[in-house]
């Protein structure tokens, strides 16, 4: 596929830059973190309690890591104008986007398995039975995520106040994935252990869609 | 020349008014046949009445939403103005008709229900769709040149209206599993209602249209003055960060 080859050397170069510094990667375990240690402070909960908010709580963490986190990935393209060059590279403009959703995805995806084990010793949960499911939300959860956050810091890059228009873009129009997510993952932990077929479709559903919504408009964004 | 442009403005200014007038009359006729006309509801009495603007607004909202979601399209299609105009003007005509529907729902809901919010199904989805809109209205506020503005918010409008089936979807599928305080008797419409409740509607686009066409020539006026200023800030030889008014100031 023509697509392939750029979208695997920009997703290489997304890569390289993030593991010389790995800034996103540490400061999204960081903030996950600090949010779930907070809340076990603020609210105070019971064994059961912290079970039961538990998952919610992780995925809105996630979310709010992703909303901060996220818009580097066209930023750090502005402070040298390297975006110009890539624009003017002979590859389909959408496959820079393909590249920042996939790189981004990994980043998130390679943070939340570190995090997972953390948060399952704070919040009393058994991952080890439900891990496989677990790891599918996570996944599906995470590319609506990297989807539409990749999408939108292209957004926000190009307006005033960007740090402050990511989140504000971002966190309405991820509800459906927020719900989705969350109440998939708070199903695994019942007992017995369920995955509602309703939110995986959900989730795959609004997977799909933003795809082709960015395959098919995104690249107007990267226009000069 | 002048003398008919004027007379064509004069003549424009006449039908606007004439517009602006009838849009009027229909609004005071259809208020007259949602508290007069109308039979009232056996349960909820009067306060039901309020039904009459709630619902219409909510509906003439939805149809100026995906009128700017139709143009988003057509301008990343075509890059012509218009559209971008037209995406915008029914965007923030929407936005304060969903907030009439915002409002007027808790004013039946308290003496309803008792309370004037709940995380229902329908309330909490219509709350994000109006949070969606004002972030629209929001970015444009915050990207100063007009094309980028206009590709800009056109992908964000895209999203968000692909966005809205699905958060009504999510919402609903995960309020229902939940119990829910008891909303009002279902059932069927009385026709007598049902007619109101279409004149009230039309009332509502008509003003929905009015509305739009106001605002889009100031969208088109605001372009007009935009790309004027600049033409002139390139001609004059005005030093820069000096503006031509600041010139005119000086002469």
């Amino acid at each position: 596929m023509a697509l392939a080859r750029p979208i695997g050397i920009l997703l290489a170069k997304e890569l390289r830059t993030e593991f010389r510094t790995r800034e996103l990667l540490i400061s999204t375990l960081v903030f996950v973190l600090i949010v779930l240690v907070l809340f076990s402070f603020t609210f105070d909960p019971t064994t059961v309690e912290s079970r039961r908010f538990g998952p919610g709580l992780l995925w809105l963490a996630l979310l709010f890591a992703g909303s901060l986190m996220l818009h580097p990935s066209f930023t750090r393209e502005q402070s040298n104008d390297t975006l110009v060059a890539l624009r003017m590279a002979p590859i389909e403009p959408v496959s820079i986007l393909a590249a920042k959703i996939l790189a981004n995805f990994s980043f998130l995806l390679v943070a939340e398995l570190v995090l997972l084990p953390v948060f399952a010793a704070l919040y009393n949960l058994r991952i080890v039975p439900v891990l496989g499911r677990l790891v599918a939300v996570l996944v599906l959860g995470t590319l609506a995520l990297s989807i539409v956050g990749t999408v939108f810091a292209a957004i926000s890059s190009q307006a005033r106040m960007r740090e402050l228009l990511l989140p504000l873009l971002l966190l309405p129009l991820l509800t459906p994935a927020l719900v989705a997510s969350a109440e998939a993952t708070a199903g695994l932990f019942e007992d017995p252990p369920a995955l509602a077929a309703v939110w995986v479709g959900v989730l795959a559903a609004f997977d799909t869609i933003f795809l082709t919504v960015t395959w098919l408009f995104g690249e107007y964004l990267l226009e000069e | 020349m002048a003398a008919a442009a004027h007379a064509m403005e004069t003549k424009k200014m006449g039908t606007q008014g004439l517009a602006t007038l009838g849009v009027a009359l229909l609004l005071a006729i259809a208020g007259y046949a949602a508290l007069f006309v109308a039979p009232n509801e056996a349960t909820m009495g009067l306060i039901q009445r309020i039904f009459y603007f709630h619902v219409p607004f909510g509906w003439s909202a939805f149809v100026a939403f995906a009128i700017s979601f139709v143009s988003s399209i057509a301008y990343l299609r075509s890059h012509a103005p218009k559209w971008d105009w037209l995406a915008v003007s029914s965007a923030e005509v929407g936005v304060p008709f969903v907030t009439v529907m915002l409002v007027t729902g808790p004013i039946w809901a308290h003496p309803v229900w008792g309370i004037w919010w709940t995380w229902d199904a329908r309330l909490t989805s219509t709350f994000v769709l109006w949070v969606l809109y004002v972030c629209y209205l929001l970015l444009r506020t915050l990207i100063d040149e007009p094309e980028r503005r206009a590709v800009v918010s056109a992908v964000f409008n895209i999203f968000a209206a692909f966005d809205i089936p699905l958060v009504y979807f999510s919402i609903w599928f995960f309020r229902t599993q939940h119990p829910q305080p008891v909303i009002g008797a279902g059932g069927s419409l009385d026709p007598r209602m049902l007619d109101v409740l279409l004149l009230c509607w039309g009332a509502t686009l008509a003003l929905l249209a009015l509305l739009l066409r106001q605002r889009y020539r100031v969208e088109a006026l605001r372009w007009e003055v935009e790309r004027l200023r600049l033409e002139a800030e390139s001609r004059s030889s005005v030093p820069h960060g000096l503006t031509l008014r600041d010139q005119e100031h000086s002469a």
